[in-house]
């Protein structure tokens, strides 16, 4: 019951996320702060990434975040650095490696397969498709009648 | 007088009793017919009828029972008492009915009913064999669920002790955006439930032809369109309401919707083939049961509580439990009836390499891919717990990478493919004469490119889209009307429709792009009375007040946004305290406008007596539900087709059916 309230509390309160004390000065960190953001799953409110989220953990996190970039990190680095301490979960991008391959690939392999079976199948009727020269011969018979 | 009273208190024991009555019903409308079409038995089969009547009148009744209780906030109910509240404006208390785990149910059987005997009524025309099996087929799933609603949640139990008071209904539900979003939701996915109920009959009647085509065509359009509009209201809602402007958040409970929309958008196309070339019949029949699946899995989805969702609805294991058994019976069941009768349905109709049969099925395979990516995104963090002990999340980040790529190929090829003529076409021909059109789509999204310097690609990119979708389909119609202005109008219901909802996905598409890709934000901690600037607007906040409401307090701030100097409105953006659930809310200030919105929310007190304001400038974000809605219009437009309607089809039906051996 506790945990629906606390969920219930973050979908209203979502407005205020992003503080205004929070917003790095330099307009093009912010910018990749926000991005980073993004890409990160609140703990609390799980449905929202804390870019979203008005949750203490997200605003701790979006320090957090800034922090790292202030220190010179990358987006990956960052990314890294907050995934080795609170998990794969709150990676909202799942990496592309491993059994994760098969949801990466879903789509492109059925579109593939999709096309694929639909090319054999075409081929296959073509293939039944030419006449002989003694059906071609009847058929021009026909035709003429 | 006495008598009246005691009928009055006695409404919501009628509803419950009308509403087991209602089951038995159902019981009655799956046996006898099905029997009576298995035998040929003329009297059995015609008992569907007055059965598919009664069960609606009485579930009818259900409801309104259960209505009046909430309208006359009867707290002895337990369903009233937790989702009610006597302070609660009317027009909420009715919406309550429906939002709650069991009140909703029952406006889906309710639904159900209504579609079963519209089906029955108006089906007139079908031979007596395949109504029969239709509404058997259809009295089966109101049955399935009518003893779900029953046996797990029932919503007429009464309480010992009623509380003085109700706890009120969940704040974020009182908005006329939401209140009317499960509705049109759910008149979509049981409109889906007929299609289903039309390709069980068909397999079980062995024949799939032009004529089943023809009349399950009203059915799978309106169930289309009012998913369409129920997704767009919900969008449209989660725009206005959550505080942050988002539209679209890869929510399970999103997807759940999404994906039987993108198929029986599939459906849709794909059945037109059906009826105008007899082929792609097993794929049709194949789409329509899987569309009535994912209904069915979003069902469990949401009530289920498996999948982390904002939409924590009803996180009870035993109604998830049964309706994983209700999806894998009538999943199972069709299937396995698809796979034996397959067969069958054979192909009549060839067609070459280029032709419009290949370009629906292009974009066939394209939408159902699409379902495939989001189907396997939204289960993917079930599945890595289940089978790898791995807790991971997959996210908005996966979803616009994955899927995005096909709804630009449906993007691409869709102008070509809806010119294409039948059987045999030549490409080259078809794209000669769009060059103009591609032409000019590409250089203006080489002036958005121009003029935005520096920001993303998509904004681009969605602007040719769009583009290429809208005038694709002006294009269309014109051709159609052989250029000439005068025949423009007096072309069929069918070919507006398919235009219209066409340019719609063409808007909708551009407003998507458009938002993402230009939306600016401001944050700040703003005086009262100072003026700041976001684009090329100035924002003053002018006050903030404490105002209470009927069942809310709230946090009110005057803020008034102005244009070179020009008042252009002020806005009050909110929050709301909603005492009785304990609940906050924001309601934000938005100025909607054809080429922006401005939107605007209120945050916290500052220590130095500042407001936290939050502003974004939201470009093009009405064309987004606007889009939805043209497409929508289109589907009426379609529905309205004069040739095209229920009797007509069966008419035209009946003629070309004769002579057709089953087998």
């Amino acid at each position: 019951m506790r945990l629906i309230a606390a969920f219930l509390m973050c979908f209203g309160t979502a407005v205020m996320a992003v503080q205004p004390g929070e917003v790095l000065v330099d307009p093009a960190l912010e910018a990749r702060a926000r991005v980073i953001s993004q890409e990160l799953r609140c703990t609390v409110c799980q449905n929202e990434s804390i870019d979203e989220s008005s949750a203490p953990v997200a605003r701790d996190l979006r320090l957090l975040v800034r922090e790292r970039l202030l220190e010179g990190e990358s987006n990956q680095e960052v990314l890294d650095y907050i995934v080795a301490r609170y998990g794969e979960f709150v990676l909202m991008r799942p990496v592309a490696s491993g059994a994760n391959l098969i949801l990466w690939l879903a789509g492109p392999v059925v579109f593939l397969v999709a096309i694929g079976g639909l090319l054999l199948s075409r081929r296959k009727r073509e293939d039944a498709e030419p006449l002989t020269a003694q059906e071609q011969a009847r058929l021009d018979a026909l035709l003429k009648e | 007088m006495r008598v009246r009273v005691i009928l009055l208190t006695m409404i919501v024991e009628l509803g419950h009793f009308a509403l087991i009555l209602a089951f038995a019903i159902s019981l009655f409308q799956t046996v006898v017919p099905l029997a009576g079409a298995y035998r040929r038995m003329p009297g059995w089969m015609a008992a569907a009828e007055p059965a598919a009547t009664l069960q609606l009148i009485l579930i009818a009744f259900s409801f309104a029972a259960l209505t009046y209780a909430f309208v006359t906030s009867d707290f002895s109910l337990r369903l009233v008492a937790l989702n009610s509240h006597t302070d609660k404006p009317m027009l909420y208390k009715v919406t309550g009915v429906w939002g709650n785990h069991e009140g909703s149910l029952l406006l889906w059987v309710l639904i159900l009913a209504l579609f079963g005997a519209m089906a029955a009524w108006w089906g007139k025309g079908l031979t007596d064999t395949l109504r029969a099996r239709v509404l058997g087929v259809q009295g089966a799933i109101g049955a399935a669920f009518l003893a779900f609603l029953i046996f797990t949640s029932n919503p007429f139990l009464r309480l010992v002790q009623p509380p003085l008071n109700g706890q009120d209904l969940n704040p974020l539900l009182q908005d006329p955006g939401l209140a009317f979003h499960p509705p049109f939701l759910y008149l979509g996915y049981v409109g889906l439930s007929l299609t289903f109920s039309f390709a069980v009959a068909a397999l079980l009647e062995g024949r799939v032809d032009a004529a089943w085509g023809r009349w399950v065509r009203p059915w799978k359009l309106a169930a289309w369109v009012f998913l369409t509009i129920g997704i767009a209201l919900g969008s449209w809602w989660a725009y206005y309401e959550l505080g942050w402007g988002g539209f679209w958040f890869w929510d399970p409970v999103e997807n759940a919707s999404l994906m039987p929309w993108l198929l029986s958008v599939a459906l849709l196309h794909s059945a037109i083939v059906v009826e105008k070339r007899e082929s792609l019949k097993a794929w049709t029949i194949l789409l329509a049961i899987l569309a009535f699946g994912f209904c069915l899995i979003g069902a469990f989805i949401v009530r289920s509580g498996v999948l982390t969702s904002v939409h924590a609805f009803a996180n009870d294991p035993e109604r998830g439990t049964y309706l994983l058994m209700i999806t894998a019976f009538f999943m199972g069941g069709a299937l396995a009836l698809f796979a034996w009768r397959a067969p069958i349905m054979q192909a009549k109709g060839v067609f070459g390499v280029a032709s419009r049969e290949t370009a629906l099925i292009a974009n066939n395979i394209l939408l159902a891919v699409s379902c495939v990516v989001v189907f396997v995104g939204t289960i993917w963090p079930l599945l890595a717990e289940l089978f790898m002990d791995r807790k991971l999340s997959v996210g908005p980040p996966f979803f616009n990478i994955a899927f995005t790529p096909f709804m630009v190929g449906i993007a691409l090829i869709l102008p070509i493919g809806s010119v294409l003529p039948w059987k045999r076409a030549k490409l080259g021909r078809v794209v000669w004469n769009l060059r103009y059109l591609a032409v000019l789509c590409v250089a203006l999204g080489a002036l958005v490119w121009a003029m935005q310097t520096g920001r993303t690609a998509l904004g681009p990119i969605g602007a040719t889209l769009g583009a290429w979708m809208v005038a694709g389909a002006a294009f269309e119609l014109w051709q159609r009307a052989a250029g000439t202005p005068a025949r423009l109008l007096r072309l069929p219901g069918a070919d507006w429709g398919k235009a219209v909802a066409h340019a719609g996905m063409g808007i909708t598409t551009f407003g998507v792009a458009g938002l993402l890709a230009w939306q600016v934000e401001d944050i700040r901690v703003a005086q009262i009375g100072e003026s700041f600037a976001v684009e090329r607007y100035e924002i003053t906040l002018l006050d903030v007040r404490e105002i209470e409401g009927p069942n809310y307090f709230s946090t009110m701030a005057w803020l008034e946004v102005s244009e070179n100097g020009r008042v252009l409105t002020t806005l009050t953006p909110e929050r709301r305290i909603y005492p009785v659930a304990a609940m906050p809310t924001t309601e934000a200030g938005i100025r909607n406008g054809f080429t922006r919105d401005i939107y605007l929310t209120i945050g916290e007190p500052q220590t130095n007596g500042g407001w936290a304001v939050r502003s974004w400038i939201k470009p093009f974000a009405n064309w987004i539900w606007a889009g939805c809605i043209i497409m929508a219009i289109g589907g009426v437009f379609s529905l309205g087709d004069r040739r095209l309607r229920v009797a007509a089809g069966a008419k035209a039906a009946r003629k070309r059916s004769v002579g057709v051996p089953a087998e």
